[in-house]
């Protein structure tokens, strides 16, 4: 705020950039702030074929689950980047969200610089991400291990942060498309219907949630990490190392992060400032769940995203960013260890 | 030895608000006192937060919606219905702490995480209500037309910046002096031992789930004092975006920098972070980057805060003097 600048109410990033600003994204009109809900991402498919208007309460509650189990995948897959690095270092990773940002980015930026298949763009998208993963746990995460919770929340919002301004320096502030997987024909579900590409979204979430059992129940690094899950004392002790373990938890995190974003991205475009709502819908879920459980991740995300698609359409689009958190509070007070918690969380 | 300390405190921030009211005489570039005034408002808002951190031992990542409501009352009751801005500041205490009272009587029962996450979703939920009834708010396209703050009958306006620096520093001054006097009462040293632990203060018959829920609406009256003196600042314009996610963070970040549970942790940590931001401010996108590794390296390097990192550097220092000049002595 330079001399003289603070006096008139400006549009853009002027006014109410007076304080604590830094992180936040710029102040943008609002017709970009706040897309129509159904103009674009998840409902694209109600909006384009029979405005629910058209159809009955019965309809239009199913094409919301459907909607909303498109979204849901996505939370889950994050929520079950939440508990793993919860698992393995009792940390809530602000950072997971960037790491959906990550994916989708990688992927849409080497898709139109070196002119990569898709495929291999998500591949690529993965396989950066994992690394970014990794480096944050050794550089930012390991050398504050005994640090309190709260030095740990603004370590890694402080690493989301930078993530978010490095991805808009890099590829600059712009939405970037990534094609669908399988085209935009339309499917019909019993009466409603989605697109293909939500089917690649479920299908993500359901293979990661196969692929995460297969990993815990039946290699030795799941087993490993699951031994220092449950008590780092004695799986250290058993001659397990738990640093490795801890970098792994990271860099699968980051992994289904990254698949989290790729898969998303054809929906609602991807962009540098995608990654924070992202991350605290999936936090969401995650709690919903009951935090550091994995089946609790992927089923409290499902609910969580039918929950917003029935409340955006039902009741208010316009609060539908409110919707997880007010489902988050209530979860909380009521029970605590969420849906599928054993033990009694964080009341007295 | 208690009221020893005392004295020394009380004579700390005498001199402390001495130099402050010495400042303009000093500084005429108008640029800087406007970012002192933003001092002054950070100061206030980590003072609250840091009664309800640092004494209460209670985590709160959804502060700036406290903020945000004082701001926001102030503004639409000043501009929209033509208020006095000085019932409009009491009314939006008034409001700022009902809702500080409501939300935290259940929310504070949680611990650790799930408190975090109750009031992160608290700071969300009031920053979607803000950007969304833009009937009373302006929604993002923001809330103009805020009158200046008067004083005995004059306008303390943009002209005139060194006026509502003094101001916004007399209130800082009042504030600090009634945090000091708070946590050295008997109330405080409940919640000290409330920080402590809340299970050993509860078989003392401290009554903490009061205690607790009494030291969240103060803090909250902090945010709230600290909204309306942003919103009639020199830009007397409201938008949503310094109340959301990321402000809660920043408070956080000055009370911890700081120091919690010390008096000068939050102003150390206040004006290190307005003066990180900025300094920043110029360089788009680079000032985000460099805003991230700077909390990522500062937590890692100092996690007990800057006040306690400067204390034991101090002690190092002096240990080694003590011990040359023992060495000395010896031969």
């Amino acid at each position: 705020m330079r001399l003289g600048e603070g006096a008139a109410p400006r549009t853009g990033n002027g006014p109410g950039r007076g304080l604590c600003h830094i992180g936040d994204p710029p102040h943008v009109p609002e017709s970009r702030a706040e897309p129509p809900t159904r103009g674009r991402g998840l409902f694209v498919s109600t909006g384009a074929h029979g405005e629910p208007a058209d159809m009955t309460l019965l309809e239009q509650v199913w094409q919301f689950i459907l909607s909303g189990m498109t979204t849901g995948g996505t939370y889950a897959l994050i929520a079950l980047g939440f508990s793993l690095v919860y698992n393995a270092t009792g940390v809530i990773n602000f950072a997971q969200g960037e790491f959906v940002m990550l994916g989708g980015m990688v992927t849409a930026a080497s898709m139109t610089a070196w002119g990569l298949p898709l495929w291999l763009a998500a591949l690529v998208g993965i396989a950066v991400t994992t690394v970014v993963g990794v480096i944050l746990d050794r550089a930012a995460i390991r050398p504050a291990r005994n640090a309190s919770v709260v030095v740990l929340i603004i370590i890694t919002v402080g690493a989301s942060i930078f993530l978010r301004g490095l991805a808009s320096i890099i590829w600059g502030p712009d939405e970037r498309p990534v094609p669908a997987f399988s085209g935009n024909a339309p499917i019909a579900v019993l009466g409603a219907s989605i697109t293909p590409q939500s089917l690649w979204v479920m299908g993500a979430t359901l293979v990661t949630a196969i692929a995460m059992w297969v990993i815990f129940e039946h290699t030795v690094v799941g087993k490993a990490m699951r031994a220092c899950a449950i008590n780092a004392h004695a799986a250290q002790l058993c001659g397990i190392e738990l640093s490795r373990m801890v970098s792994w938890s990271f860099a699968l995190a980051a992994a289904i992060g990254a698949i989290a974003g790729i898969v998303l991205a054809p929906i609602t475009m991807t962009q540098y400032n995608v990654g924070t709502m992202l991350g605290l819908k999936g936090f969401c879920a995650a709690m919903l769940g009951g935090l550091g459980n994995g089946l609790g991740a992927i089923v409290g995300g499902l609910v969580l995203g039918v929950l917003e698609a029935l409340g955006a359409g039902l009741v208010s689009s316009q609060y539908k960013d409110a919707i997880a958190f007010i489902v988050l509070i209530a979860v909380l007070l009521i029970r605590p260890s969420g849906i599928l918690g054993g033990d009694t969380g964080g009341e007295d | 030895m208690a009221a020893r300390r005392r004295r020394a405190q009380k004579l700390q921030i005498l001199g402390f608000f001495v130099l402050v009211a010495l400042v303009p005489l000093a500084v005429h570039n108008r640029y800087y006192i406007h970012v002192l005034i933003f001092v002054g408002l950070n100061l206030i808002l980590a003072t609250g937060l840091n009664l309800l951190m640092g004494y209460a031992g209670q985590v709160s990542l959804g502060h700036a919606a406290f903020f945000g409501i004082g701001a926001y009352t102030s503004g639409i009751l000043t501009a929209t219905y033509g208020w006095n801005p000085w019932p409009a500041m009491v009314a939006a205490l008034l409001a700022t702490s009902a809702v500080a009272w409501l939300v935290g009587r259940p929310t504070l029962r949680l611990h650790g995480h799930y408190l975090a996450m109750a009031t992160l979703g608290v700071g969300i939920i009031v920053s979607v209500v803000i950007r969304q009834t833009s009937s009373l708010t302006g929604g993002s396209s923001g809330l103009p037309g805020i009158p200046a703050m008067t004083l005995f009958g004059r306008e303390l306006t943009t002209s005139m910046d060194v006026h509502y620096f003094y101001f916004v520093w007399a209130w800082v001054c009042l504030l600090t002096v009634v945090f000091a006097n708070l946590v050295e009462s008997r109330p405080g040293r409940a919640l000290r031992a409330l920080h402590d632990s809340e299970l050993a203060a509860e078989t003392l018959g401290v009554d903490t789930a009061t205690f607790k829920v009494r030291a969240f609406v103060i803090s909250a009256a902090y945010a709230s004092i600290a909204g309306t003196l942003y919103a009639h600042s020199s830009m007397r314009f409201l938008s949503p975006t310094p109340f959301g996610f990321h402000t809660s963070i920043a408070m956080l970040v000055m009370v911890v920098l700081g120091g919690q549970g010390t008096l000068w942790g939050p102003v150390l940590g206040a004006i290190i972070i307005t003066g990180i931001q900025e300094v920043l401010r110029p360089y788009t996108n680079w000032d985000i980057v460099v805003y991230g590794l700077l909390l990522m390296f500062m937590m890692i390097v100092m996690p007990g805060g800057v006040t306690r990192a400067l204390a034991s550097a101090w002690s190092a220092v002096t240990d080694r003097i003590a011990r040359r000049r023992r060495g000395s002595g010896d031969e």
